[in-house]
């Protein structure tokens, strides 16, 4: 991230447009919730809304678009081991063991 | 403390970023797993569930859609006070790091009025996994902006000794707690769709 | 050096108590380690006279207990289980690894990339703070009505869930050392990234601080799922929730009035997501320190270090997938247990690989035998013994023989009490005189190590022969019938761990007398490379005189063509 008078200035034009970008996708995300979509299409989209507000916030505010490596290379490897976390969860649902309560 | 500890201000010239920041990123990390713990919680107890409520029915969804909207604000106002800082304008940077706390306080005011209303109906985290997951995950969250709520109230009160001697170093602070302000945003931006939308 | 805070010297409580330097908080953490250490061994000890002796009274210390606890000094089963829940507890997370990781690593790190402290001094200071209130939550424990926690050491719902008290004053004191965990790595990680001293590389780093370096990512990454799900049983224990209790769960024939939903094996995926890593948490920093004291005392540089490096990085990485293994009998599915076992076998390569490197090291070098280089010297067979051990729990056909018995305590005893500790040991002994000036005595130091070693080894080989016999690990009684055959050997282990306590006695007072009495000795004892003998003992408030240089890599023992056999790391050659 540049430190120069200028260039902060012209990423505040940036936070702005996401600041935009962010409360139109809340909205969105919103309305598409008072459709009563089947489940999976509902979990689909409302995922897919918040991933691309969750990047743009990571991206712009956290200044991740132009960071060191040493922090790529963290979050790289955080981001790995979080989807064993999440996978395994999942893996034990798919072999059965989840007795389904009624 | 230790005036010979390098790299609190300036940049280590080759990994290019400063301690702070690189403890920040590390504690951001250890949080993704913790949230990533719960949220791994959330998937499997929700799949093994046959009784999953549809939420819009028993939560608030235009409260916390405004909840929303003013923790994102508060992302941006916080991103605009580093801004500030960085320009050396220390009025803006107070005016947007203020803000920044007070849409922080609006949200756990909004947040208290709905459980407010939750308790009144009787609906407690015992009444069911559902439940359970609402009340833990956004009260977890709660926790983590009451956190950033007092990390900035502390900057806005007993920053400006340390902005007079080292502002370069006061900036990166100011980074460094907005990097942890806008991680909290991230968390809430996911939670919100997975508790209220679908 | 001349700053301020030499100027004003520093009142008595911020220079020994609420300090912000690494080598006090180092001594801190250590000390208070060590006095867990001894206490949960204590409670293990006491625990011990039930297994050799059953429902027989407890001579003399029986009637200290009050009546929750024995009767007529007869141990009561929930007593019996406090013991064992807590010695876990207090070994693992109060004794080991803030011994290795607060201890060692505090002090040692800083010094060993040259750096005046480290990153961030006032947190530092709360992370053994944070300890510090963590420790005396758990040791409360035991003082609250129906006494601590009494699920073991790994707190499996449903029983933890609808334990008494004490589980709810475990899991806060969890969320104390949790968090104080994670302000250390985060610590340091950043001190090593960004503190070494000018021309220290990080393939001219010592191998202990690699092995530091990896293991706070294990600790950084590894510990909060287990923080969300200490979370989620205070919230199943204080607001009523079930996350860990299925539907229509029977306590003593009593439906329970919970709803229900929740499962029990999400606690075990979190709670081993975290604890098989923490086992390499265990084992790397002792790895670190017996690397250090064998190239020391061989005088020759430790065999294949870069190989080491990166078997120990590899080692990390894969211990956050393996740790399924410890759930075969949650009856997963076949693709899933195979996964984990596959993982298992493979990550035992790496500590191969390092093991090995380690003793074939000792070839050709001219071997000291002080006390430091006896315990490092002993640690590698008996992490050997715990390592293969291991292989049969690996693999489901003969874990679903071994789980849950005498053979798994033996196996992991191995790797952390034989393996960890006597490394620990030996970097006490080996470090003594950097902390203090002054060296431990050698002779009450062999005194204390051949007692250990025969009696450790007394302790934990039997319980081999007792785990394949099929004897249960948490039974209170072991007067079953397969358990009678062996018990023999339950009395003979008994003895041995009464007799290990003895042999620390002069450990003891070797401690506290060369404390003051100990022989002086000059800044580099050990004629050792690295950097934290470069500087004076103790070293001064900021370590060093002046930022050092280094120049070579950590261990140029016997360097052909120069005068003295060891370079250190910031010298030119002479």
């Amino acid at each position: 991230m540049e430190h120069g008078a200028e260039a902060i200035k012209k990423q505040v034009r940036v936070y702005i447009a996401v600041f935009a970008a962010l409360g139109t996708l809340t909205v969105v995300t919103v309305a598409v919730s008072y459709l009563h979509l089947p489940f999976h299409q509902a979990l689909a989209v409302a995922l897919f809304v918040a991933t691309i507000k969750g990047s743009l916030v990571a991206a712009y505010f956290m200044h991740l678009v132009s960071e060191k490596k040493i922090i790529y290379a963290i979050l790289i490897l955080t981001v790995v081991f979080t989807l064993f976390l999440f996978y395994l969860p999942l893996w034990t649902v798919g072999s059965g063991l989840v007795a389904h309560v009624s | 403390m230790s005036a010979l500890i390098k790299y609190i201000d300036k940049p280590h010239p080759v990994t290019g970023v400063t301690n702070s920041k690189l403890g920040i990123w590390c504690f951001i990390a250890s949080e993704i797993m913790l949230f990533g713990g719960l949220f791994s919680a959330y998937v499997l107890l929700r799949s093994g569930s046959t009784t999953w409520p549809h939420a819009a029915t028993v939560l608030n969804v235009p409260l916390a859609t405004l909840n929303t909207l003013i923790l994102i604000t508060s992302s941006v106002t916080m991103v605009m006070a580093w801004a500030s800082s960085a320009l050396r304008d220390y009025n803006k940077f107070r005016m947007y790091l203020g803000l920044t706390v007070l849409l922080a306080l609006a949200f756990l005011v909004i947040k208290g009025i709905e459980y407010g209303h939750k308790f009144e109906h009787h609906h407690f985290p015992k009444e069911s996994i559902f439940f359970a997951i609402y009340f833990t995950m956004t009260g977890l969250h709660g926790l983590h902006v009451l956190g950033g709520i007092v990390v900035n109230s502390y900057f806005l009160l007993f920053g400006k000794r340390m902005w007079d001697e080292h502002p370069e170093q006061f900036t990166g602070r100011i980074e460094a707690a907005g990097l942890y302000w806008h991680f909290v945003d991230l968390v809430w931006i996911f939670l919100f769709p997975l508790l209220y939308l679908v | 050096m001349n700053h301020a805070s030499h100027a004003h010297p520093l009142p008595f409580w911020r220079k020994y108590i609420f300090s912000m330097d690494h080598k006090v908080i180092g001594v801190q953490y250590a000390v208070t380690s060590l006095l867990f250490l001894f206490f949960g061994f204590g409670l293990i000890s006491l625990l011990r006279w039930q297994l050799a002796f059953p429902s027989q009274p407890v001579p003399f210390i029986g009637q200290f207990f009050n009546d929750t606890q024995m009767v007529g000094g007869i141990m009561l089963p929930e007593f019996y289980n406090q013991l064992g829940a807590m010695h876990g507890t207090i070994m693992v997370f109060l004794g080991v690894v803030p011994l290795a990781v607060g201890g060692f690593g505090n002090y040692l790190v800083p010094l060993q990339v040259g750096a005046p402290d480290m990153a961030f001094p006032k947190l530092n200071m709360m992370s053994y703070w944070v300890y510090f209130i963590g420790g005396i939550v758990m040791l409360c424990s035991f003082f609250v009505p129906a006494g601590a926690a009494q699920s073991g050491w790994t707190s499996y719902p449903p029983l933890s869930d609808v334990a008494p008290l004490g589980q709810t004053v475990w899991l806060i004191g969890m969320v104390f050392l949790i968090t104080s965990s994670l302000l250390g790595s985060v610590n340091f990680i950043v001190t090593i990234v960004q503190l070494r001293a000018q021309g220290l590389t990080f393939f001219k780093m010592p191998f202990f601080v690699w092995a530091q370096f990896v293991t706070s990512f294990l600790l950084l990454l590894a510990f909060p799922p287990l923080e969300a799900a200490s979370v989620m049983q205070l919230m199943d224990r204080l607001a009523g929730t079930s996350f860990f209790l299925p539907s229509g769960l029977v306590v003593g024939g009593q439906p329970l009035a919970h709803t229900g939903g929740g499962n029990p094996l999400l606690w075990q995926h979190l709670f081993w997501f975290l604890a098989h890593p923490e086992v390499y948490v265990l084992i790397l920093p002792a790895l670190g320190i017996v690397a250090e004291i064998i190239a020391n005392n061989t005088r020759k540089p430790i065999y294949g270090y870069k190989v080491m490096v990166f078997a120990t990085i590899f080692l990390g990485f894969m211990s956050f997938v393996v740790w399924a293994h410890h759930m075969f009998l949650t009856n997963m599915g076949t693709s899933m247990s195979s996964f984990f076992q596959i993982t298992t076998m493979i990550i035992s390569i790496p500590s191969v690989v390092i093991l090995t490197a380690l003793i074939l090291s000792l070839w050709g070098g001219s071997i000291r035998f002080n006390t430091p280089m006896l315990f490092a010297v002993a640690f590698l067979p008996m992490f050997g013994i715990g390592g293969l051990t291991g292989l049969p729990l690996g693999l489901t056909a003969s874990d679903i023989h071994l789980h849950d018995t005498y053979y798994v305590i033996g196996h992991f005893h191995y790797v952390v009490a034989p393996g960890t500790i006597f490394a620990l040991f030996a970097g006490i002994y080996f470090w003594f005189p950097k902390v203090t000036g002054r060296k431990l005595s050698e002779f009450l130091g062999k005194l204390h190590f051949w007692p250990s070693f025969i009696f450790i080894n007394g302790i934990f080989m039997p319980m081999f022969i007792l785990g394949l016999a099929g004897v249960s690990r948490r039974l209170y009684s072991p007067e079953y019938a397969h358990a009678q055959a062996v018990q023999p050997l339950n009395v003979f282990i008994s003895y041995c761990a009464w007799g290990l306590g003895l042999a620390q006695i002069p450990f003891i007072l070797n401690f506290v007398i060369s404390l003051f009495a100990g022989k002086k000795v000059d800044s580099n004892p050990w004629e050792s490379t690295t950097l934290e003998w470069q500087t004076t003992s103790p070293p001064p408030h900021e370590n060093f005189e002046h930022e050092p240089v280094v120049l070579h890599g950590p261990y140029e023992y016997s360097v052909p063509g120069q005068k003295k056999d060891f370079l250190p790391q910031n010298m030119r050659e002479n």
